[in-house]
Protein backbone atom coordinates (compact mmCIF):
# COMPACT_ATOMS: atom_id res chain seq x y z
CA UNK A 1 0.00 0.00 0.00
CA UNK A 2 2.74 2.07 0.99
CA UNK A 3 4.69 1.33 -2.08
CA UNK A 4 1.38 2.36 -4.59
CA UNK A 5 1.10 5.56 -2.73
CA UNK A 6 5.16 6.39 -3.21
CA UNK A 7 5.12 5.90 -6.64
CA UNK A 8 1.15 7.50 -7.28
CA UNK A 9 2.63 10.76 -5.42
CA UNK A 10 6.04 10.80 -7.64
CA UNK A 11 3.99 10.03 -10.96
CA UNK A 12 2.39 13.27 -10.21
CA UNK A 13 5.42 14.99 -9.43
CA UNK A 14 6.50 13.52 -12.15
CA UNK A 15 3.95 14.06 -14.66
CA UNK A 16 4.02 18.05 -13.79
CA UNK A 17 7.36 19.12 -13.50
CA UNK A 18 7.72 21.09 -15.94
CA UNK A 19 10.81 23.34 -16.48
CA UNK A 20 13.29 22.10 -14.76
CA UNK A 21 13.70 20.12 -11.31
CA UNK A 22 13.03 23.43 -9.51
CA UNK A 23 9.64 23.50 -10.26
CA UNK A 24 8.93 20.20 -8.30
CA UNK A 25 9.84 21.64 -4.88
CA UNK A 26 6.46 23.08 -4.22
CA UNK A 27 4.72 19.86 -5.04
CA UNK A 28 7.02 17.62 -3.27
CA UNK A 29 6.83 20.27 0.45
CA UNK A 30 3.23 20.00 -0.58
CA UNK A 31 3.02 16.32 -0.71
CA UNK A 32 5.60 15.13 1.31
CA UNK A 33 6.20 17.53 4.09
CA UNK A 34 2.84 18.95 4.58
CA UNK A 35 -0.10 16.24 3.28
CA UNK A 36 2.20 13.12 4.48
CA UNK A 37 4.67 14.35 6.78
CA UNK A 38 7.11 11.84 5.48
CA UNK A 39 10.17 14.40 6.22
CA UNK A 40 9.96 17.64 8.25
CA UNK A 41 10.74 20.82 6.78
CA UNK A 42 14.17 21.43 8.07
CA UNK A 43 14.59 17.98 6.42
CA UNK A 44 13.18 18.93 3.18
CA UNK A 45 15.54 22.16 3.35
CA UNK A 46 18.61 20.01 3.84
CA UNK A 47 17.29 17.66 1.08
CA UNK A 48 17.56 20.26 -1.35
CA UNK A 49 20.84 21.26 -0.21
CA UNK A 50 21.84 17.51 -0.80
CA UNK A 51 19.93 17.20 -3.99
CA UNK A 52 21.72 20.43 -5.46
CA UNK A 53 24.88 18.92 -4.82
CA UNK A 54 25.12 15.31 -6.09
CA UNK A 55 25.65 14.79 -9.69
CA UNK A 56 22.81 13.94 -12.00
CA UNK A 57 19.20 14.63 -12.09
CA UNK A 58 17.77 16.63 -9.16
CA UNK A 59 14.48 15.73 -9.54
CA UNK A 60 15.53 11.95 -9.29
CA UNK A 61 17.71 12.96 -6.21
CA UNK A 62 14.72 14.00 -4.26
CA UNK A 63 12.73 10.84 -4.63
CA UNK A 64 15.74 8.87 -4.03
CA UNK A 65 16.07 10.24 -0.39
CA UNK A 66 12.36 10.30 0.09
CA UNK A 67 11.83 7.00 -1.14
CA UNK A 68 14.90 5.53 0.87
CA UNK A 69 13.40 7.16 4.26
CA UNK A 70 10.39 5.57 3.89
CA UNK A 71 11.05 1.94 2.30
CA UNK A 72 14.89 2.02 1.95
CA UNK A 73 16.02 0.34 -1.83
CA UNK A 74 12.74 -0.89 -2.80
CA UNK A 75 11.07 2.55 -1.75
CA UNK A 76 13.84 4.17 -4.13
CA UNK A 77 13.33 1.78 -7.07
CA UNK A 78 10.31 2.94 -6.79
CA UNK A 79 10.18 6.79 -6.02
CA UNK A 80 12.79 7.09 -9.19
CA UNK A 81 10.74 4.95 -11.41
CA UNK A 82 7.72 7.05 -10.39
CA UNK A 83 9.20 10.68 -11.29
CA UNK A 84 10.97 9.18 -14.43
CA UNK A 85 7.80 7.29 -16.27
CA UNK A 86 5.83 10.56 -17.14
CA UNK A 87 8.24 11.89 -18.97
CA UNK A 88 9.76 8.84 -20.54
CA UNK A 89 6.74 7.98 -22.25
CA UNK A 90 5.28 11.45 -23.08
CA UNK A 91 9.21 11.93 -25.10
CA UNK A 92 9.31 8.61 -26.60
CA UNK A 93 5.37 9.04 -27.97
CA UNK A 94 6.64 12.55 -29.19
CA UNK A 95 9.85 10.55 -30.85
CA UNK A 96 7.60 7.82 -32.44
CA UNK A 97 4.65 9.61 -33.71
CA UNK A 98 4.76 13.40 -33.15
CA UNK A 99 8.01 15.39 -34.14
CA UNK A 100 6.17 18.44 -35.19
CA UNK A 101 4.72 18.42 -31.44
CA UNK A 102 6.06 22.03 -30.61
CA UNK A 103 5.02 23.50 -34.11
CA UNK A 104 1.27 23.57 -33.23
CA UNK A 105 0.29 26.99 -32.38
CA UNK A 106 -2.75 25.35 -29.51
CA UNK A 107 0.06 23.21 -27.98
CA UNK A 108 2.93 27.16 -28.37
CA UNK A 109 0.02 29.19 -26.67
CA UNK A 110 -0.81 26.67 -23.53
CA UNK A 111 3.16 26.99 -22.88
CA UNK A 112 3.24 30.48 -23.01
CA UNK A 113 0.71 30.71 -20.18
CA UNK A 114 2.23 28.38 -18.35
CA UNK A 115 6.08 29.12 -18.64
CA UNK A 116 5.22 32.56 -16.43
CA UNK A 117 3.25 30.34 -13.50
CA UNK A 118 6.10 27.92 -13.55
CA UNK A 119 8.49 30.75 -12.42
CA UNK A 120 6.29 31.91 -9.62
CA UNK A 121 6.16 28.47 -8.27
CA UNK A 122 10.54 28.66 -8.54
CA UNK A 123 9.83 31.94 -6.37
CA UNK A 124 7.82 30.78 -3.68
CA UNK A 125 10.17 28.18 -1.80
CA UNK A 126 12.77 30.76 -2.76
CA UNK A 127 10.24 32.19 0.80
CA UNK A 128 9.50 28.94 2.45
CA UNK A 129 13.37 27.99 2.41
CA UNK A 130 14.08 30.95 3.72
CA UNK A 131 12.10 30.57 6.48
CA UNK A 132 12.65 27.01 7.49
CA UNK A 133 16.59 28.27 7.28
CA UNK A 134 15.95 30.72 9.55
CA UNK A 135 17.37 34.04 7.42
CA UNK A 136 16.79 37.08 9.66
CA UNK A 137 17.91 40.65 8.85
CA UNK A 138 21.38 39.87 9.82
CA UNK A 139 22.09 36.81 7.26
CA UNK A 140 19.75 37.59 4.74
CA UNK A 141 23.14 38.77 2.72
CA UNK A 142 23.89 34.95 2.30
CA UNK A 143 20.89 34.16 -0.20
CA UNK A 144 21.19 37.45 -1.98
CA UNK A 145 25.09 37.56 -2.39
CA UNK A 146 24.81 33.38 -3.77
CA UNK A 147 21.66 34.30 -6.07
CA UNK A 148 23.64 37.07 -7.62
CA UNK A 149 26.90 35.24 -8.35
CA UNK A 150 25.14 32.87 -9.50
CA UNK A 151 22.74 35.01 -12.12
CA UNK A 152 24.66 37.77 -13.09
CA UNK A 153 28.52 36.20 -13.09
CA UNK A 154 27.32 32.94 -14.12
CA UNK A 155 28.89 31.05 -11.00
CA UNK A 156 28.08 27.57 -11.11
CA UNK A 157 26.40 26.63 -8.01
CA UNK A 158 28.24 23.49 -7.10
CA UNK A 159 31.15 25.82 -6.17
CA UNK A 160 28.22 28.08 -3.82
CA UNK A 161 27.21 24.54 -2.50
CA UNK A 162 30.94 23.69 -1.75
CA UNK A 163 32.38 26.96 -0.35
CA UNK A 164 29.00 27.33 1.81
CA UNK A 165 29.55 23.73 3.31
CA UNK A 166 32.88 24.26 3.93
CA UNK A 167 31.98 27.41 5.73
CA UNK A 168 29.40 25.71 7.71
CA UNK A 169 31.51 23.24 8.94
CA UNK A 170 35.08 25.61 9.77
CA UNK A 171 32.68 28.19 11.53
CA UNK A 172 30.86 25.12 13.52
CA UNK A 173 33.95 23.32 14.45
CA UNK A 174 34.99 26.81 15.99
CA UNK A 175 32.11 26.50 17.96
CA UNK A 176 32.84 23.47 18.59
CA UNK A 177 36.34 23.71 20.08
CA UNK A 178 35.16 26.84 21.72
CA UNK A 179 33.07 24.83 24.07
CA UNK A 180 35.26 21.43 24.70
CA UNK A 181 38.79 22.23 25.88
CA UNK A 182 40.49 19.25 24.72
CA UNK A 183 40.14 20.09 20.70
CA UNK A 184 42.59 19.54 18.38
CA UNK A 185 45.09 22.43 17.61
CA UNK A 186 43.80 24.46 14.07
CA UNK A 187 45.39 23.58 11.33
CA UNK B 1 28.36 -1.10 -30.09
CA UNK B 2 25.94 1.53 -30.56
CA UNK B 3 24.15 0.39 -27.32
CA UNK B 4 27.28 0.40 -25.31
CA UNK B 5 28.25 3.86 -26.57
CA UNK B 6 25.00 5.28 -25.56
CA UNK B 7 24.68 3.31 -22.25
CA UNK B 8 28.01 4.60 -21.51
CA UNK B 9 27.68 8.42 -22.69
CA UNK B 10 24.13 9.00 -20.99
CA UNK B 11 26.17 7.42 -17.70
CA UNK B 12 28.82 9.93 -18.19
CA UNK B 13 26.18 13.09 -18.98
CA UNK B 14 24.56 11.95 -15.42
CA UNK B 15 27.52 11.57 -13.62
CA UNK B 16 29.24 14.02 -14.18
CA UNK B 17 25.66 16.49 -14.59
CA UNK B 18 26.03 19.09 -12.04
CA UNK B 19 23.37 21.24 -10.97
CA UNK B 20 20.10 19.61 -12.54
CA UNK B 21 19.11 20.52 -16.00
CA UNK B 22 20.03 23.21 -18.07
CA UNK B 23 23.87 23.22 -16.87
CA UNK B 24 23.84 19.68 -17.86
CA UNK B 25 22.19 20.96 -21.89
CA UNK B 26 26.03 21.95 -22.99
CA UNK B 27 27.01 19.02 -22.02
CA UNK B 28 24.67 16.52 -23.58
CA UNK B 29 25.36 18.78 -26.42
CA UNK B 30 29.21 18.12 -27.00
CA UNK B 31 28.46 14.32 -26.27
CA UNK B 32 25.24 13.49 -28.81
CA UNK B 33 25.86 16.33 -31.08
CA UNK B 34 28.91 17.47 -31.43
CA UNK B 35 30.94 14.37 -30.80
CA UNK B 36 28.44 11.51 -31.23
CA UNK B 37 26.87 13.18 -34.66
CA UNK B 38 23.86 11.61 -33.15
CA UNK B 39 21.42 14.22 -33.57
CA UNK B 40 22.23 17.36 -35.54
CA UNK B 41 22.23 20.99 -34.13
CA UNK B 42 18.89 22.16 -35.57
CA UNK B 43 17.17 18.84 -33.42
CA UNK B 44 18.77 19.01 -30.68
CA UNK B 45 16.91 22.53 -30.52
CA UNK B 46 14.01 20.81 -31.03
CA UNK B 47 14.71 18.56 -28.79
CA UNK B 48 15.04 21.68 -25.92
CA UNK B 49 12.20 22.90 -27.06
CA UNK B 50 10.21 19.66 -26.72
CA UNK B 51 11.83 19.23 -23.03
CA UNK B 52 10.92 22.83 -21.88
CA UNK B 53 7.21 21.66 -23.03
CA UNK B 54 6.92 18.76 -21.49
CA UNK B 55 7.14 17.44 -17.96
CA UNK B 56 10.06 16.00 -16.50
CA UNK B 57 14.04 16.94 -16.23
CA UNK B 58 15.75 18.06 -19.33
CA UNK B 59 18.06 15.40 -18.88
CA UNK B 60 15.84 12.30 -18.87
CA UNK B 61 13.75 13.83 -21.52
CA UNK B 62 16.80 14.23 -23.79
CA UNK B 63 18.24 10.63 -23.13
CA UNK B 64 14.81 9.31 -23.92
CA UNK B 65 14.74 11.42 -27.27
CA UNK B 66 18.43 10.70 -28.41
CA UNK B 67 18.20 7.58 -27.03
CA UNK B 68 15.90 6.74 -29.76
CA UNK B 69 16.68 8.63 -32.54
CA UNK B 70 20.33 7.77 -32.62
CA UNK B 71 19.25 4.50 -33.11
CA UNK B 72 16.69 4.38 -35.61
CA UNK B 73 19.34 6.81 -37.38
CA UNK B 74 21.61 3.95 -37.90
CA UNK B 75 19.21 2.36 -39.69
CA UNK B 76 17.10 -0.33 -36.92
CA UNK B 77 14.07 -0.29 -36.47
CA UNK B 78 11.18 1.22 -34.23
CA UNK B 79 11.62 -1.75 -31.72
CA UNK B 80 15.04 -1.24 -31.23
CA UNK B 81 14.91 2.36 -31.22
CA UNK B 82 12.36 1.99 -28.28
CA UNK B 83 14.81 -0.01 -26.42
CA UNK B 84 17.69 2.57 -27.59
CA UNK B 85 15.62 5.27 -25.48
CA UNK B 86 14.68 2.83 -22.77
CA UNK B 87 18.68 1.91 -21.74
CA UNK B 88 19.86 6.22 -22.72
CA UNK B 89 17.24 6.85 -19.99
CA UNK B 90 18.20 3.97 -17.60
CA UNK B 91 21.89 4.84 -17.94
CA UNK B 92 21.43 8.98 -17.55
CA UNK B 93 19.56 8.45 -13.97
CA UNK B 94 21.50 5.35 -12.73
CA UNK B 95 24.06 7.56 -11.52
CA UNK B 96 21.65 9.83 -9.76
CA UNK B 97 20.28 6.58 -8.20
CA UNK B 98 23.24 4.82 -7.27
CA UNK B 99 25.30 8.12 -5.14
CA UNK B 100 21.58 9.78 -4.03
CA UNK B 101 21.08 6.09 -2.34
CA UNK B 102 24.61 5.53 -0.75
CA UNK B 103 24.14 9.56 0.37
CA UNK B 104 21.03 8.84 1.77
CA UNK B 105 21.61 5.73 3.93
CA UNK B 106 24.58 7.89 5.23
CA UNK B 107 22.78 10.99 6.07
CA UNK B 108 19.74 9.38 7.80
CA UNK B 109 22.35 7.42 9.78
CA UNK B 110 25.14 9.90 10.90
CA UNK B 111 22.65 13.10 10.71
CA UNK B 112 23.51 14.38 13.93
CA UNK B 113 27.15 13.82 13.52
CA UNK B 114 28.51 17.85 14.37
CA UNK B 115 30.79 17.69 10.63
CA UNK B 116 27.27 16.72 9.14
CA UNK B 117 25.29 19.43 11.20
CA UNK B 118 28.09 21.45 10.16
CA UNK B 119 28.03 21.43 6.44
CA UNK B 120 24.36 21.89 6.67
CA UNK B 121 23.92 24.85 8.70
CA UNK B 122 26.50 26.72 6.02
CA UNK B 123 24.33 24.96 3.13
CA UNK B 124 20.79 26.19 4.42
CA UNK B 125 20.93 29.73 3.79
CA UNK B 126 23.50 29.35 0.19
CA UNK B 127 20.30 26.96 -0.72
CA UNK B 128 17.35 30.05 -0.78
CA UNK B 129 19.97 31.55 -2.72
CA UNK B 130 20.16 28.85 -5.47
CA UNK B 131 16.47 28.78 -5.75
CA UNK B 132 16.28 32.43 -6.34
CA UNK B 133 18.67 31.88 -9.00
CA UNK B 134 17.22 29.36 -10.53
CA UNK B 135 13.67 31.89 -10.47
CA UNK B 136 16.06 34.73 -11.87
CA UNK B 137 17.58 32.99 -14.63
CA UNK B 138 14.38 31.98 -15.63
CA UNK B 139 12.40 35.66 -16.41
CA UNK B 140 13.57 35.84 -19.75
CA UNK B 141 11.94 37.08 -22.60
CA UNK B 142 11.46 33.80 -23.87
CA UNK B 143 9.44 33.03 -21.17
CA UNK B 144 7.81 36.15 -20.63
CA UNK B 145 7.91 38.08 -23.97
CA UNK B 146 9.02 41.80 -24.32
CA UNK B 147 7.08 45.34 -23.36
CA UNK B 148 8.02 46.71 -26.81
CA UNK B 149 7.65 43.18 -29.01
CA UNK B 150 4.60 41.45 -27.31
CA UNK B 151 3.21 43.98 -25.04
CA UNK B 152 -0.11 41.71 -24.61
CA UNK B 153 1.72 38.77 -23.99
CA UNK B 154 3.96 40.68 -21.26
CA UNK B 155 1.71 42.30 -19.53
CA UNK B 156 -0.43 38.89 -19.33
CA UNK B 157 2.99 36.77 -18.09
CA UNK B 158 3.42 38.99 -15.43
CA UNK B 159 -0.42 38.73 -13.99
CA UNK B 160 0.23 34.97 -14.30
CA UNK B 161 3.13 35.40 -12.68
CA UNK B 162 1.93 37.37 -9.51
CA UNK B 163 -1.36 35.53 -9.40
CA UNK B 164 0.34 31.79 -9.50
CA UNK B 165 2.72 33.09 -6.77
CA UNK B 166 0.17 34.89 -4.86
CA UNK B 167 -1.95 31.47 -4.92
CA UNK B 168 0.54 28.95 -4.00
CA UNK B 169 1.91 31.30 -1.48
CA UNK B 170 -0.63 33.19 0.45
CA UNK B 171 -3.79 30.61 -0.70
CA UNK B 172 -1.89 27.07 -0.56
CA UNK B 173 -3.45 26.41 -4.31
CA UNK B 174 -2.22 22.97 -5.41
CA UNK B 175 0.52 23.79 -8.12
CA UNK B 176 -1.13 21.35 -10.13
CA UNK B 177 -4.62 23.41 -10.76
CA UNK B 178 -2.11 26.27 -10.86
CA UNK B 179 -0.33 25.06 -14.36
CA UNK B 180 -3.53 23.75 -15.51
CA UNK B 181 -5.45 27.12 -15.53
CA UNK B 182 -2.32 28.92 -16.66
CA UNK B 183 -2.16 26.16 -19.50
CA UNK B 184 -5.81 27.00 -20.13
CA UNK B 185 -5.48 30.91 -20.13
CA UNK B 186 -2.45 30.27 -22.04
CA UNK B 187 -4.60 28.18 -25.04
CA UNK B 188 -7.39 30.99 -24.91
CA UNK B 189 -5.82 34.48 -25.00
CA UNK B 190 -1.84 34.13 -26.25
Amino acid sequence: MIFLQLFYIFLKIGLFTIGGGYAMIPLIEREIVNKHHWISRNEFTDLLAVAQSVPGVFAVNMAVFIGYKKKKLAGSVVTALGTILPSFLIILLIALFFRQFKDIPLVASIFKGIRPAVVALIAVPVFNVARSAHINRYTVWIPVVCALLIWLLGVSPIWIIIASGTLGYLFSDKQKKGKTPKGKSAD
Amino acid sequence: MLFLQLFYTFFKIGLFGFGGGYAMLSMIQAEVVNRHKWVTTAEFTDIVAISQMTPGPIGINSATYVGYASVVGAGYSDTWGVLGSVLATFAVSLPSFILMLSISRLLLKHKSHPVITGIFKGLRPAVVGLIASAALLLMTPANFGTPSGSPFQFATSLCLFFAAFIAVKQFKVSPILVIVIAGAIGGIFL
